[in-house]
């Protein structure tokens, strides 16, 4: 504690911390990721609390607390408690934080089967039957979307969190993006699956600029229509199986997918 | 302008057409093959358009099949418009940043550039005038437009088979390009070789059928030409109602309709973005961390996000349907009190390029038939 008071009188920096739940860590390497920025960042914000960056944890209070991971255990559904209480603006990143993850398979199934399959002690297991996003235990100032998330909407996150305004992040289709980016489409022009057009944008059309389907990523767009694309996906040959397995994927957990995928299988 | 009497080019002429163009420090954009489609880019030749090629299109659906004959322009209109260069995707308005308490501003710099679009259709010439209405003629003019409009050379060429979604007949235009162009090529055998009838339209196409000195056309060449043009017309893929589409439209807006078309549209932009008139954009302000330099940027935008009506805390067009009516009431209906003319050209890409395949002329007939349904206040 005498330490962070300390750190906070030399500079009156905002303090930015990276909480971890359960996740990958991708989200939260995504900012070692912004290599050209990161300079930028530390000397705009001080980094008071970042495992995987440094080792050792600060306690006190945050300016902005970036948050990975869905909740998942009992211990979590507590700390984020604390988290939320500790931190000004709480900013959920990534799919986990935001829909529950692909961990968020275990919403559909059942949990202690699952231990018992896998672990060769399920006793050990102290785990919650889903998998949720944190706006589920607490406020969420504002959630950036993506598994992982996409480095430029960090950015522009900070940034706009630095100056006081709105984010620029948009929330419509990944098609908008397509389209600007000059891509045919792979839907349109090769029947290749794509989930673009309910996927809200962020990613800049990563995979359809390599000839692939979108996965979504990014979890629904505003306004989405799932069971329309699925009509058109199904008259594409895709069987009732694979529309649910389509669906539910990194961001199962996230209503709009959730249901269409729940329409197509349990 | 010699633009009844027109010349005959050999497709080696033709190259030496785009050559010439090249030479006068034009950059060449033409049809040409990438991804399983044909876009708009930058080509160096003949080499680099898709020869050979024809592109099959219906509702929802693209495909390139190879030709039996080597035609040169043997294909319609693909994902990408003319718009894409004329009034780009994203592109820098100015930066600002702060200096001994003053804040400074730098516009960004207008296009000095010299494009030749090469294989414009009669659809696209009608869609630049249109733009051009928009963006050039209103009480704001766009400055990067004007730019980029005032250098180009357009390359027409007339539309010999179109596709199944094409219908700019029904739109008052096409197959044939009829102005707006500097030269007009249409594309014809002759005693079984490739060749082209060539047209000039202005000053600066006139210029270059000075410079390359191609022999006049004989009237062989020209009754091939209207042929081929006539054969175009005739086999139009699909037609817009004959109804006065304006009046229809507004007395259906509390149509029932249009929740039908919602529960399809996936409201996913794409009609809007690859529509060659649809010129909507928005700006956006980012700053740099540490500076506080601020660059505002604009880039197209659609009706269809909820961000496009967003006033006052909420978006004013909650749902698709009212998404897709905005659009479609613009495009047939509001743009002719606006602009003077339909916002349509026929061209047929938000049919092609619509993921789940709805078609605007199948909307437009299905209003027409249930006129009788009273319209409900407004």
């Amino acid at each position: 504690m005498a330490e962070a008071q300390t750190g906070r009188r030399r500079a009156k920096k905002p303090r930015l911390a990276v909480w971890k739940f359960t996740s990958c860590d991708g989200c939260q390497l995504t900012l070692l990721d912004l290599e050209d920025e990161l300079l930028a960042i530390a000397e705009a914000l001080e980094i008071a609390y970042f495992p995987e960056a440094t080792s050792r944890p600060l306690r006190g209070r945050y300016d902005l607390s970036l948050v990975e991971g869905s909740i998942t255990t009992p211990e979590e559904r507590e700390r984020i408690l604390e988290v939320r209480r500790r931190s000004r603006h709480l900013v959920a990143i990534g799919a986990c934080a935001t829909a529950g993850g692909i961990q968020a398979l275990r919403n559909f199934a059942d949990v202690a089967e699952y231990a018992r399959i896998v672990y060769a002690r399920p006793d050990y297991i102290r785990t919650l039957a889903s998998s949720t996003p944190i706006s589920d235990h607490v406020p969420v100032d504002f959630e950036l979307r993506g598994c992982p998330i996409a480095k430029h909407q960090l950015l522009e996150t900070v940034a706009a969190f630095l100056h006081g305004r709105r984010p620029h992040i948009p929330t419509h289709s990944v098609c908008a993006e397509c389209k600007l980016a000059g891509n045919a489409c792979v839907l349109v022009g090769a029947g290749t699956p794509c989930l673009g057009p309910a996927t809200r944008a962020g990613c800049g059309a990563l995979c359809p600029s390599f000839g692939r389907g979108c996965y979504g990523c990014f979890g629904p767009m505003e306004n989405p229509n799932p069971p329309s694309l699925s009509d058109r996906l199904a008259a594409l040959g895709m069987e009732k199986e694979t529309l649910r397995r389509f669906w539910r994927s990194f961001n199962a957990g996230a209503p709009d997918f959730r249901r269409e995928s729940a329409r197509h299988g349990p | 302008m010699g633009e009844r009497d027109g010349h005959l080019l050999t497709v080696a002429g033709l190259e030496a057409l785009l050559q010439a163009l090249t030479a006068q420090g034009r950059r060449l954009i033409g049809p040409t093959i990438r991804d399983g489609a044909i876009l708009y880019e930058e080509i160096e030749g003949i080499a680099d358009l898709p020869r050979g090629w024809t592109d099959e299109q219906g509702p929802g659906s693209y495909r390139l099949r190879r030709r039996e004959d080597d035609a040169l322009f043997g294909h319609v209109v693909g994902p990408h418009s003319w718009k894409r260069f004329l009034h780009p995707p994203r592109r820098e308005l100015w930066r600002a940043r702060e200096r001994d308490g003053e804040v400074e501003l730098r516009p960004a710099a207008l296009p000095e550039e010299r494009l030749a679009l090469v294989g414009v259709r009669s659809c696209e010439l009608a869609a630049i005038r249109i733009q051009d209405r928009v963006l050039l003629e209103g009480p704001f003019a766009d400055p990067h437009y004007r730019a980029m409009r005032e250098r180009i050379f357009l390359l027409a060429v007339d539309c010999g088979e179109p596709a199944a979604t094409c219908f700019c007949t029904s739109m008052g235009g096409g197959p044939q390009a009829r102005e707006g162009f500097d030269l007009a090529l249409t594309e014809i055998l002759l005693d079984g070789e490739r060749c082209f009838f060539l047209r000039t339209g202005s000053a600066a196409g006139a210029a270059l059928v000075a410079e390359l000195d191609p022999p006049p056309a004989d009237a062989r060449a020209k009754s091939a030409a209207a042929a081929v043009v006539e054969r175009a017309r005739a086999s139009m893929g699909r037609k817009m109602p004959e109804a006065d589409i304006r009046d229809l439209l507004l007395a259906s807006l509390d149509h029932p309709r249009w929740e039908r078309i919602a529960e399809r549209c996936l409201a996913c932009t794409n009609c809007t973005l690859v529509c060659p008139t649809c010129f909507c954009s928005t700006v956006e302000d980012t700053n740099d961390l540490l500076s506080g330099e601020t660059v505002r940027s604009q880039r197209w935008d659609s009706c269809f996000s909820a961000e496009f009506s967003y006033m006052n805390g909420r978006a004013v067009r909650a749902g698709t349907a009212s998404r897709y009516r905005q659009w479609m009431v613009h495009k047939l209906a509001t743009w002719h009190d606006q602009f003077g003319s339909s916002g349509c050209v026929g061209c047929g890409r938000c049919i092609t390029w619509c993921p789940v395949g709805i078609d605007i002329t199948e909307e437009v007939a299905a209003f027409a038939a249930g006129a009788a349904v009273p319209a409900e206040g407004d």
